[in-house]
């Protein structure tokens, strides 16, 4: 019985480790395409590997005491008082004990270098984009270029990405897989998301919470280009002829069933994202209060009107 | 006059829902048909619906856990296959609404209403005969805190073919449970059903915590506590302290909705952060509550099958109670991505990760209660055994994500599915199902059949491995949870196998059926005459199986840890008093059952506003509450003649076999 059991494990072992090299394409999280994703790949990997410091002893022992002290097999030692050892405590306190300590020191500074609130040092000026979680579609507004999207971000390549969110319905969260860090979308509150992608690809984004009827249906893809490709595509969107003010967004805000197509808009009512932001929140603070700072702040609770 | 009743809210559209409803009111009527046929209504009247006996309410509560494990595990298959189907341009046999009710449903069952039951079922029948006591502390209060359950699990099920349930998810977030969002009435399904099994399990937690404190047998000082009345105890602790905050934020998400107050809506100044914030100040308490009773049975199987002390009893109960500290200080890792800055999402990593020691000296304790044991691989040994492994890849799975920087890729994925998946089910039902097996034949008198209980097992294990392993790579793959359907082709392979390994988990209750059926035909060869059929070292197998109804006939006299053990040791285990004395025990009392009927009135007046119904509903609780108050003849006494007559035909079986 115990060889059964054990080669059932050694099966089901194996036939993970197949799919994983097998699919290591599609294993979005194992294959970043930016700074934070990487980061958090070493975070994921580091602690697998600590783990398995308790887990390979664990199996052993589970497989093997029951085999060796089985009752059939008079031989064995039998001490049916023995319930202590010092050395034993000592061990199964203290191995405990030193892995939690090399993962909370892991934890500690990657929780400090990887806040979502901490602007990416580079050379080059961040990529403003607003994000507004509807029912069900994502829409993007560049303040800088007053363009807007529906479903689709573009963004040049190795230029740090720096997004303000908020939502118009109920708790949301955005997320973009291989560039790293989700972050939830509020209403009448704005979160803060800093990415970077520094390979050139298409990349899955999605909405991580449930949302309702449509939440299936929130994906959204986001284009790391070339900087020459990204102005082409800014001029491509200054083409169409959809604009979005006030009665364009209150449309495109009440919900919609089923994906809702790419759409671009050429330009963007000034202010809407505080607009959105303030129609929940009439009080909001000038400067969106303490969210918009860097990583010294404290955004605790995300509330932006925290301060008023 | 009748509120927002109305017979459209029945889903006549909706085949797969009729085809439940039409099952479960066919069953219903089956039962019903069967105990008039055998004239046992008067029977299942005086025996049962208003027995204060400990020993019945807990069968009773784990009859009620396992029809919700059949309701939630159905949830279950349909959300396979759905998943399983909708791939690429398909969306599925099952509408988005329909999908969405469904998990909220599974959650919400599985955790209320089948392991919170199966908990107080088994601490119900073991509790007392551990503590070497002859019921609970308040006997009444827990027949009360049955009816409750069983009403809220009612309301429950009454959702399915009336009206709707919460399409929001078991943790119901606001906004999306506001009025604004949900405007139907599956919210107020959801919500009533909570409060009134909150309620219920207030009244538990309080009822356990006195009994421990105050019915301990002579000599039980705390460090001769068996372990499962330890980790009852700190569970109890956890109730008492932990529900009273889903109450409040459940009541002020009510006033919202139903007086349209702005505690956690979108606008008017309400925080929606709040609502989550308190739901987890429950909820993750709420996790240790229904494992840590499995940890206490555990604890039990394993230094009886070992043939063996418990291995650092004492570090196990240190362990137990810096875990229910703890417990209380790491709900904020449920929602690390909300924004909050990093020093406070670190806190309550470490805080987190902390939780793992005390957890992996457990697991420690049990791998060396068997090293130098006797080890009987019976079934209640194979859930331990299948326990400890899969636990311990759980349980990482869990510290990892206690890593705030690691929770950003992973929450809310189907990576959080697999994992607590594979704390709960190993942590928790596999823990039941050895308490389970190991004290029904002190429940029912006879064992359960090993061949059938063994391939039981073998579909669960290797069930929930191909259905969960393919889940934690699919939250790798970046799938979030609770998809109706979706685009990405690559998910669909690995969602293939979790449906088959939930169909290979179906066989595996197929074959719990089976077994349960063969036992019944084979009771007499599996009796038990003994009392102690698995050479068990605590009190409750001192007692005949089934025990009397008074547990003990001489209250027992404790001198050591593991008191039946050392009495066997002693000899003096079965020795005959001199004399019986005159035992008193609660009468029978119809109140609690009536309580929970009026309770059932109150949540289903409630959720279809049917305010007249409510208010009579509350009026008549509070009316019984006081005629059963006003009761004082509510003992009798067992004359010692009778009490002799029973022990004699006792030690006449014990005598037969010796």
């Amino acid at each position: 019985m115990e060889r059964k059991k054990y080669f059932v494990f050694v099966g089901l072992l194996s036939l993970c480790a197949v799919t994983f090299l097998g699919g290591c394409s599609t294993i979005l999280l194992f294959n970043p395409k930016g700074p934070i994703g990487e980061s958090e790949r070493f975070v994921i990997i580091a602690a697998i590997v600590l783990m398995l410091i308790v887990i390979i002893p664990v199996f052993i022992m589970a497989f093997w005491f029951p085999l060796k002290y089985r009752a059939s097999n008079t031989k064995s030692t039998y001490m049916p008082k023995w319930v202590h050892s010092a050395k034993i405590d000592f061990f199964m306190w203290g191995v405990p004990i030193a892995i939690v300590t090399l993962l909370a020191i892991l934890a500690w500074t990657r929780t400090y270098s990887l806040d979502p609130y901490k602007p990416i040092p580079s050379a080059h000026k961040p990529i403003n984009i607003e994000v507004v979680c509807l029912d069900w579609k994502w829409l993007f507004i560049y303040p800088d270029q007053n363009i807007a999207t529906v479903n689709q971000i573009t963004f040049p390549v190795n230029v740090p990405v720096s997004f303000k969110i908020t939502s118009d319905t109920v708790m949301a969260s955005f997320f973009i897989p291989q560039l790293g860090s989700q972050i939830y979308a509020m209403a009448g509150m704005q979160t803060r998301l800093h990415l970077l992608a520094d390979k050139p690809g298409t990349y899955a984004g999605q909405n991580q919470q449930f949302t309702g009827r449509g939440f299936a249906d929130m994906h959204f893809k986001a284009n790391a280009v070339s900087y020459e490709e990204f102005q082409s595509w800014v001029e491509k969107i200054r083409q169409s002829p959809e604009k979005l003010d006030l009665e364009r967004y209150s449309k495109l805000a009440k919900p919609s069933v089923g994906y809702y197509p790419v759409t671009y808009f050429s330009s963007v009512k000034p202010d809407l994202f505080e607009y959105i932001l303030r129609k929940f929140n009439p009080n909001l603070d000038k400067n969106f209060g303490p969210m918009s700072g860097g990583p010294d702040s404290k955004h605790a609770g995300s509330d932006v009107s925290e301060e008023n | 006059m009748f509120g927002k009743l109305t017979l459209s809210a029945i889903p006549y559209d909706n085949p797969i829902t009729m085809t439940a409803v039409a099952g479960a009111v066919f069953m219903a009527f089956v039962i019903l048909g069967l105990i008039t046929y055998y004239r046992k209504w008067t029977y299942l009247y005086n025996e049962w619906l208003t027995t204060l006996d400990h020993k019945r309410i807990g069968m009773m509560y784990v009859i009620l856990a396992l029809v919700m494990l059949l309701r939630g595990f159905a949830d279950a298959i349909l959300m396979r296959s759905q998943q399983a189907i909708a791939a690429g341009g398909s969306l599925g046999f099952l509408s988005p609404d329909h999908f969405n009710q469904i998990f909220s449903a599974h959650g919400s069952i599985m955790i209320i209403f089948m392991a919170m039951p199966f908990m107080v079922g088994l601490m119900n029948i073991v509790v007392p005969q551990q503590l070497g006591a002859r019921d609970v502390a308040f006997p009444f209060m827990n027949s009360l805190s049955l009816w409750l359950t069983t009403a809220a699990a009612l309301l429950v099920m009454v959702s399915l073919g009336y009206g709707e349930f919460s399409k929001a998810g078991w943790s119901g977030y606001a906004p999306l449970t506001e009025q604004q969002y949900s405007p139907g009435v599956g919210v107020d399904y959801w919500i009533w059903a909570f409060q009134i099994a909150g309620v219920s399990s207030t009244m538990t937690g309080i009822n356990f915590l006195v009994t421990i404190l105050k019915m301990r047998a002579p000599g039980m000082n705390p460090m001769r506590l068996p372990l499962f009345v330890w980790t009852t105890f700190f569970t109890m602790l956890l109730v008492v302290w932990a529900f009273p905050v889903l109450t409040v934020d459940l009541a002020l998400l009510t006033l919202d909705r139903y007086l349209g107050m702005h505690f956690f809506t979108n606008t008017l100044g309400g925080n929606m952060m709040m609502y989550v914030n308190l739901f987890w100040t429950w909820g993750h308490p709420e996790v240790y509550i229904v494992i840590l009773p499995a940890f206490g049975i555990f604890s039990e199987v394993v230094a009886t099958f070992s043939g063996k002390r418990l291995f650092g009893y004492k570090s196990m109960v240190y362990a137990t109670s810096v875990i229910t500290i703890l417990s209380f200080s790491v709900w904020l890792h449920h929602f690390f991505t909300m924004g909050a800055s990093p020093n406070v999402n670190i806190f309550f990593g470490i805080a987190t990760m902390l939780i793992a020691v005390p957890t992996g000296v457990k697991i420690f304790n049990w791998l060396f209660t068997m090293y130098r044991g006797r080890i009987k691989l019976a079934t209640p040994m194979y859930w331990t055994l299948a326990f400890i492994v899969t636990f311990a890849v759980g349980g990482s799975a869990g510290v990892m994500m206690s890593i705030p920087p690691a929770d950003y890729v992973l929450h809310n994925s189907l990576f959080l599915i697999a994992h607590f998946h594979n704390v709960l089910i190993p942590g928790s039902l596999f823990g039941f199902f050895a308490g389970f097996y190991y004290w029904f034949p002190k429940a029912i008198g006879f064992r359960l059949n090993e061949d059938w209980g063994k391939r039981a097992f073998w579909c669960w294990l290797i069930g929930f491995y191909l259905a969960f392993i393919p889940l934690y790579v699919l939250g790798f793959m970046g799938m979030p949870r609770r998809m109706a359907h979706y685009a990405n082709p690559a998910w669909h392979p690995y969602l293939l196998v979790a449906a088959l390994g939930a169909a290979v988990i179906l066989l595996g209750i197929v074959f719990q059926g089976i077994q349960l059926l063969v036992s019944i035909k084979e009771r007499h060869a599996l009796r038990d005459p003994t009392g102690d059929p698995w050479g068990g070292r605590t009190l409750e197998w001192l007692t005949s199986s089934p025990p009397a109804i008074y547990n003990f006939p001489k209250i027992p006299v404790v001198d050591e840890l593991d008191a039946f053990m050392d009495m066997k040791e002693r000899g003096v285990a079965y020795l005959r008093p001199d004399q019986y004395d005159d035992i008193e025990m609660p009468k029978t009392s119809p109140h609690g059952f009536i309580i929970g009927a009026l309770a059932f009135m109150f949540g289903f007046a409630m959720i279809w506003h049917v305010w007249w119904l409510a208010i009579l509903a509350a009026l008549g609780t509070l009316f019984t509450v006081i005629i059963r108050s006003m009761d004082d003849d509510i003992h009798y006494i067992i004359p010692a003649a009778e009490v002799e007559r029973i022990e004699n035909e006792r030690y006449r079986q014990l005598g037969s076999i010796a």
